[in-house]
C-alpha cells in the first residue's frame, strides 16, 4: 500500500481517464471474452462444429439460388468459393452485430453492480466473432483444396480487410448495444436488418452485376467494400475492386465506428440508471 | 483518504408501465395525442415526469484504516450513495476524491454465470471484482478452502445449492485487496455460521487497516465493526460520529417516526391507487390497545383510503414484522391465507388476526404494503412499532431462553415408548412390586 492512484469523480466530468481504464480493464476484456467462449457451445451436442455447419449450409443454399436457379456470373471461379468469400465477413459482422447488440443487456447484473469501461462488453463480441471465422476460415481451404484453386498473390491484404469487417462491426455494435439499453425495440430491429442485409450486400452474388451509375450509392454500404475487397484478396484479379468505392466504404465504416463510440461514451453514463 | 464534497443524484421517474420501450410509447403518444387533444384532456410527456433526488447536498470524509458503517432506512439513499462512490453511475451534482484501489461488493457473486463451473466462476468474478490474474492464480487455493467446495469446483455453478453458491461468491470477495472496501448489505446472505465467518472477515480487513465503507440494516454488526457511523435521512447526511451515539438516534428517530400516522407519512412508493390510512391493534374484546401481550389473539385493522373513489378488485395486503434491528421476523399475506384476492370497497376497512401472537417481550416494527393487479399500490416502510410485554404463551409460565430468538412457536411433545420397551417397563415393574414389598 504504498503509491495510491487518485481518482476523482465529478458530476457532468465524465472520466477524462476513460481510455487509461479501457486499457487498465484489459484483462477483464478478455475474462469477459473468455466466457462468451465457453458458454457459447457449453450444452450443444456438436459444440464448435456448429461454425462450420452454418456457413456450409449457407454457402449450399446461395449457390444454389444465386448460382443456379439465378445464373449470376462468377467471374469464371466456382460459385460456392465466391459465396462463401461473402459469406466469411459477413458471418463475422452479423456475430459481432448480434451479440454485441444484446450484450450490455444480458450483462446488466454486472452493469448495475461493478464499474469498468462498459465498452469491453460489446467489445468481448469481436473475439467470438474472430474465433468463429477462424474456424470457418478452414471450410474456405476445404472448398478451395476441392476445387484446386490456389489462392491468389493479394491474399496477404486480407488481413487488411478484416480489420475493416472489424471495424464496420464494432461501430454497429457500439451503435446497437446502447441503443437496445434505452429502446428494447432494437432487439427486434438487429435481427430483422442482419437478415435484410444479407440480400443488400453482395453476399450471394458479385457486387458488379450493380448497374455503373448506382456503384458509388452501392458502396456506401460498407459491408460491400468489405466483401469486394475478400473476393479481391482471396479469388484475385477476376474480382478487381474500384478504388473510389472502397473509399467510400472505408470512409462510412469510420465514421460508424467513430459515432458508435461517441454515442456509446455519452449513454454509457445513464446504463446504470435505466437497464 | 475519501473526500466527498457536496455530492447529490437526481433521477428523472416517468409514470409510465414500462421505463425501457420509450421510443413505442414516443410513437405511440403522438398518435394517441390527436385523440386526447379533441377531447379536451391532452397532457404533455414531460408533466408525467418528476424528479426525485436520491441524494442531496452530501459532504463526509473518511480518513485510511477508518470503518464507517452507514445506516437509514430503506430508501433513504444509502445504496445510491455506494453505487456513487463505486462510479457504478454518476453524481448529478458535486465532487468524490479518493486514493487507492476500490473494490466494491454490492452483491454476492455479480457475474456469476450458471453454466461455467465454479473453478471458472471464481477466475471470471475474481477479474470482475478487479484482481489481477497473477493474483487469482496465487490465491485460488486459498479461495477453495475458505468456500469450503472442494470437491464442487469442477461442476457448474447451476448444480449448487445456494448456500453453496453463495459461499464460493463470498470467499471470491473475501480475497480482494483492495484499498478501499465498500460493501452493501452482504451480510444479509447465508447461514448463521456463515455469516459469522463472513462477519470474522470482516473485521480482520478492518484490523489490517483497510477503509471500509458498510452499508447495512444490521445494526449489531454496525456497532461492533464500524469505528464511526453516518446516518442517512432522505438523501442527506444526518449524523456522523461514534456508532453508539448515531445508531441511538437513529432508534429514536425510528421510535419516533413510528409515532406519526400511517396516512401523513409522505415516503411511501406506490401507484396510490390505494392508501393506508391507519393501521390498529385491538385485543380478543376488539379494544383498541397501544400493547399487546405474547401469546395473546391480536387482531390488525387496515383503514385505507380509495383515490378513485370505486371498489378496487384484485387486492392483496401484506404486513410484515421486523426486529429493531431490521431483521424480518415474519409476515402475513392476504392472498396466502386466502388463496385470492381482496375486493376492497371505500369507506371499508380490513382486518387480519394473529392467534397467540408468537412475539416475545420488545419493541417491533412493521411495514405495510398492498398491490392492486400486482403493481405495487402503496408501500410504508417502518410504517409503525409495536411494543409486546411478556405473556404466558404456553399457558405453562416457562419459555426458552431469551437467546434462544425473537419468537415463539407453538408445539407438541411427546414420548414416543417402542412396544418392547413398554413390556419391559411393565414387567420391571411387576418385578420391582414383587421384590419390593413397600411398593
Amino acid at each position: 500500500m504504498t503509491s495510491f492512484e487518485e481518482t476523482i469523480i465529478e458530476a457532468g466530468q465524465p472520466g477524462k481517464q476513460y481510455f487509461r481504464d479501457l486499457w487498465r480493464y484489459r484483462e477483464l476484456f478478455l475474462f469477459l471474452a473468455w466466457r462468451d467462449l465457453l458458454v457459447r457451445y457449453k450444452q450443444t451436442m456438436v459444440g464448435v462444429a456448429w461454425s462450420l455447419i452454418r456457413p456450409a449450409l449457407t454457402m449450399f443454399i446461395l449457390t444454389i439460388v444465386f448460382g443456379h436457379f439465378g445464373n449470376m456470373p462468377s467471374g469464371g471461379v466456382p460459385y460456392p468459393l465466391v459465396v462463401l468469400c461473402g459469406l466469411l465477413p459477413w458471418q463475422f459482422f452479423s456475430t459481432v452485430l448480434s451479440d454485441g447488440g444484446n450484450s450490455l443487456v444480458s450483462n446488466s447484473g454486472l452493469v448495475s453492480k461493478v464499474y469498468f469501461p462498459r465498452l469491453i462488453i460489446p467489445a468481448g463480441g469481436l473475439i467470438t466473432g474472430l474465433v468463429d471465422f477462424f474456424i470457418s476460415l478452414s471450410l474456405l481451404a476445404s472448398v478451395m483444396i476441392w476445387y484446386g484453386w490456389k489462392p491468389a498473390d493479394n491474399i496477404f491484404f486480407l488481413p487488411l480487410f478484416v480489420l475493416f469487417a472489424m471495424i464496420v462491426s464494432f461501430g454497429a455494435a457500439a451503435w446497437a448495444s446502447s441503443l437496445t439499453v434505452k429502446y428494447r425495440d432494437f432487439r427486434i430491429i438487429v435481427p430483422f436488418a442482419i437478415q435484410l442485409g444479407l440480400y443488400i450486400s453482395p453476399v450471394g452474388f458479385v457486387s458488379s452485376i450493380v448497374p455503373q451509375r448506382y456503384q458509388l450509392l452501392y458502396a456506401l454500404n460498407p459491408m460491400s467494400g468489405v466483401i469486394d475487397g475478400f473476393r479481391w484478396s482471396i479469388l484475385g484479379s477476376q474480382h478487381p475492386i474500384l478504388l473510389q468505392n472502397m473509399i467510400v466504404s472505408f470512409a462510412v465504416a469510420i465514421f460508424i465506428l467513430f459515432s458508435g463510440i461517441r454515442y456509446f461514451r455519452r449513454a454509457e453514463r445513464t446504463f446504470a440508471d435505466v437497464i | 483518504m475519501i473526500s466527498v464534497e457536496h455530492l447529490g443524484k437526481r433521477y428523472v421517474i416517468s409514470h409510465q408501465r414500462g421505463q425501457h420501450d420509450e421510443l413505442r410509447h414516443t410513437v405511440e403518444n403522438s398518435l394517441r395525442a390527436p385523440f386526447r387533444w379533441l377531447r379536451g384532456q391532452y397532457k404533455s410527456l414531460h408533466s408525467q415526469r418528476q424528479e426525485f433526488w436520491a441524494l442531496k447536498d452530501v459532504s463526509f470524509s473518511v480518513k485510511q484504516g477508518e470503518a464507517v458503517g452507514i445506516i437509514g432506512r430503506n430508501g433513504a439513499g444509502k445504496s445510491t450513495l455506494l453505487k456513487l462512490l463505486s462510479r457504478i453511475t454518476e453524481p448529478s451534482t458535486g465532487r468524490i476524491h479518493y486514493k487507492g484501489r476500490v473494490a466494491s461488493l454490492l452483491e454476492v457473486g455479480t457475474g456469476f454465470h450458471p453454466d461455467l463451473t465454479g473453478r471458472e466462476n471464481i477466475f471470471l468474478n475474481a477479474a470482475i471484482l478487479g484482481m489481477p490474474r497473477s493474483e487469482i492464480i496465487r490465491r485460488f487455493d486459498d479461495i477453495i478452502a475458505f468456500s469450503g467446495v472442494e470437491q464442487f469446483v469442477d461442476t457448474p455453478v447451476k448444480r449448487y445449492s445456494s448456500g453453496m453458491y453463495v459461499r464460493l461468491a463470498f470467499a471470491v470477495a473475501a480475497h480482494l485487496d483492495p484499498d478501499i472496501l465498500l460493501i452493501d448489505e452482504v451480510l444479509a446472505v447465508g447461514d448463521a455460521a456463515f455469516q459469522k465467518k463472513c462477519l470474522g472477515k470482516m473485521s480482520d480487513v478492518v484490523k489490517e487497516g483497510r477503509t471500509v465503507l458498510f452499508v447495512s440494516h444490521n445494526i449489531a454488526a454496525v456497532a461492533s465493526l464500524c469505528s464511526r457511523a453516518l446516518l442517512i435521512d432522505g438523501g442527506c447526511v444526518e449524523q456522523s460520529g461514534q456508532p453508539a451515539s448515531v445508531i441511538e438516534h437513529y432508534l429514536s428517530k425510528m421510535r419516533m417516526h413510528a409515532g406519526m400516522p400511517v396516512g401523513e407519512r409522505k415516503d411511501r412508493r406506490g401507484t396510490g391507487r390505494m392508501r393506508f390510512s391507519n393501521v390498529s391493534f385491538l385485543n380478543e374484546r376488539r379494544q383498541r390497545v397501544q400493547t399487546l401481550s405474547c401469546g395473546q389473539d391480536v387482531s390488525i385493522e387496515f383503514n385505507y383510503e380509495l383515490p378513485q373513489g370505486a371498489p378496487l378488485d384484485n387486492v392483496a395486503i401484506q404486513i410484515k414484522f421486523a426486529g429493531l434491528f431490521g431483521q424480518p421476523l415474519f409476515a402475513c399475506l392476504s392472498s396466502a391465507r386466502l388463496g385470492e384476492s381482496l375486493t376492497l370497497l371505500p369507506n371499508g376497512s380490513i382486518r387480519c388476526r394473529i392467534p397467540r401472537l408468537p412475539l416475545r417481550s420488545g419493541s417491533y416494527g412493521y411495514s405495510i404494503w398492498c398491490t392492486v393487479d400486482g403493481m405495487l399500490a402503496d408501500y410504508v416502510s417502518e410504517a409503525g412499532l409495536v411494543n409486546v410485554v411478556e405473556g404466558d404463551f404456553f399457558g405453562t409460565g416457562k419459555f426458552p431462553a431469551r437467546d434462544t430468538g425473537d419468537m415463539l412457536v407453538d408445539h407438541q411433545w411427546s414420548l414416543d415408548i417402542g412396544a418392547d420397551n413398554h413390556r419391559t417397563h411393565k414387567e420391571n415393574c411387576a418385578i420391582a412390586s414383587k421384590t419390593n414389598p413397600m411398593a
